[in-house]
């Protein structure tokens, strides 16, 4: 049995997280906490996290998780889910712009308004709902995944890595966007796995046996 | 390969059970969310509503527990609507594993809710649902009124400009129903839905008079909608939800299959 944290930083909602990683992984110890020696005990991370990328920042740096997080990130599988990806980033755009952990060199930005398709199609913002998304590099992640297949995203801001060998993932909303990076133990995505059907079950199983290597 | 437009199979929740009555395969218990969720998830549904209809207060928590059930079993979208009237209220469903929250009377009482909500919890997840009547004479340009209370009680307020004003104030997606055709089956209100979908930039739900195929696909090839969501077509297993994909995507309309 190994013990999983899931970061609680006072942001958005943890429980479809947690129980979502708890129903691939029966026999697991799934823990949401704000607690820096339980998360440093425990053998994976998940950071989820919704709402404004300020008020997430805030709230990771006044729970002392920012510094926990900074500090184990490197450490042990660790997987980043939306605003638990974008505050990976070194700064992003929202709310006149923010510095975030700058854990993987990039940026936060906003999709364009209006925002178009290639062929001139007008496209909604936020990015909500299922979106095809191509592996564009393999990873123990994807096993069992179908490459294309869809998972669900709800987001106005997506993640420009600046090195794009770090990206695993892409989706085509206007252009194409990362959607998910891996960086030595680290897999972050903009997707909601824990909302994507069995497709994000299957990331999140995966994620539970990872052993943190690409 | 862009975004697929959902499909929303919509449940009444009174006092904890769904009620209505779903007849579809296998679930044996209609009444109970988590069955029935659990049920729309294997069928394919791209997300589910919830609308909590309970009068009572006494039973308003029923539905925080009922929220905790589903989203420990089921795992697409969840989006729940109904009583909701500050931003505790939203945060208590989120909490409880609700994705998005449907706010209606409370934004039209004090749209500053909407802004307040949207600042604490993000803009994706707070729907602001529309109850529209048309309030236009036959030889006058079309026109929309806002209408609460289950669209028994007119607001006066324009239904464009009302969709407009609450995109501004940060709502992350419009539920639009419109109460004439609602439980009529003879297909969205499409001039309705066309004129929304092209005042606002983020996504709208179409809602209120579905009772075939057809009218899936004209909400969003005429109507434009993002996303179409309807009940008893789906609940009483006239059609399933992968009959509606099969129609829509022989239509040329991108589905999740």
């Amino acid at each position: 049995m190994q013990r999983i944290a899931v970061i609680d930083y006072g942001m958005g909602n943890l429980r479809s997280v947690s129980k979502a990683i708890e129903h691939v992984a029966p026999d697991d110890e799934v823990v949401v906490t704000h607690d820096a020696a339980t998360i440093e005990s425990a053998d994976r991370i998940v950071c989820p996290g919704q709402g404004a990328a300020l008020d997430c920042m805030q709230a990771l740096q006044a729970s002392g998780m920012a510094e926990v997080v900074s500090r184990t990130v490197a450490t042990r599988p660790f997987l980043g889910i939306c605003m638990g990806f974008q505050v990976l980033l070194s700064r992003s755009d929202e709310n006149g712009g923010v510095s975030c952990l700058d854990i993987i060199s990039g940026r936060v930005v906003r999709f364009a308004d209006p925002l178009h398709d290639t062929d001139g199609t007008r496209l909604k913002v936020p990015h909500m709902g299922w979106s095809e998304v191509t592996h564009s590099q393999p990873h123990p992640l994807w096993s069992g995944i179908d490459n294309g297949s869809r998972f669900y995203f709800a987001h106005s801001y997506y993640c420009v890595p600046d090195e794009s060998q770090r990206v695993t993932g892409t989706c085509h909303y206007g252009h194409d966007i990362a959607v998910s990076v891996a960086h030595n133990n680290v897999f972050a995505c903009q997707f909601h796995p824990e909302k994507s059907a069995a497709d994000g079950l299957q990331l999140l199983k995966n994620f539970t046996q990872w052993n943190g290597e690409s | 390969m862009g975004l697929a437009k959902r499909i929303i199979p919509c449940l009444d929740v009174d006092a904890g059970r769904v009620v209505k009555g779903v007849k579809f395969l296998e679930i044996r218990d209609a009444g109970d969310p988590v069955n029935v969720a659990r049920g729309y998830n294997e069928a394919g549904a791209d997300e589910i509503t919830f609308l909590d209809i309970t009068a009572s207060s006494d039973n308003r928590d029923t539905i925080l527990h009922v929220v905790e059930e589903v989203a420990s079993q089921v795992f697409i979208p969840l989006t729940v609507g109904g009583g909701i009237r500050e931003v505790a209220d939203v945060r208590r469903l989120l909490n409880a594993g609700a994705d998005k929250v449907g706010i209606n009377t409370a934004a039209v009482k004090r749209p500053e809710l909407v802004r307040e909500a949207t600042d604490k919890v993000g803009s994706q997840c707070i729907v602001v649902a529309l109850d529209a009547k048309s309030v236009s004479g036959p030889d006058e340009p079309p026109r929309w009124e806002i209408f609460t209370h289950g669209g028994r009680q007119g607001t006066g307020i324009d239904a464009i400009e009302w969709a407009v004003k609450m995109a501004e104030y940060g709502a992350g997606e419009l539920l639009l129903t419109s109460m004439d055709r609602d439980g009529t089956k003879i297909g969205f209100d499409l001039a309705l839905t066309r004129a929304i979908t092209d005042a606002v930039e983020i996504p709208v739900i179409a809602s209120g008079g579905v009772g075939n195929l057809q009218h899936l696909s004209d909400g969003v090839l005429k109507g434009g909608a993002d996303a179409v969501l309807a009940a008893s077509i789906f609940h009483f297993g006239e059609y399933t939800i992968a009959e509606a994909k099969a129609h829509m995507a022989s239509q040329s309309i991108e589905v999740r299959c």
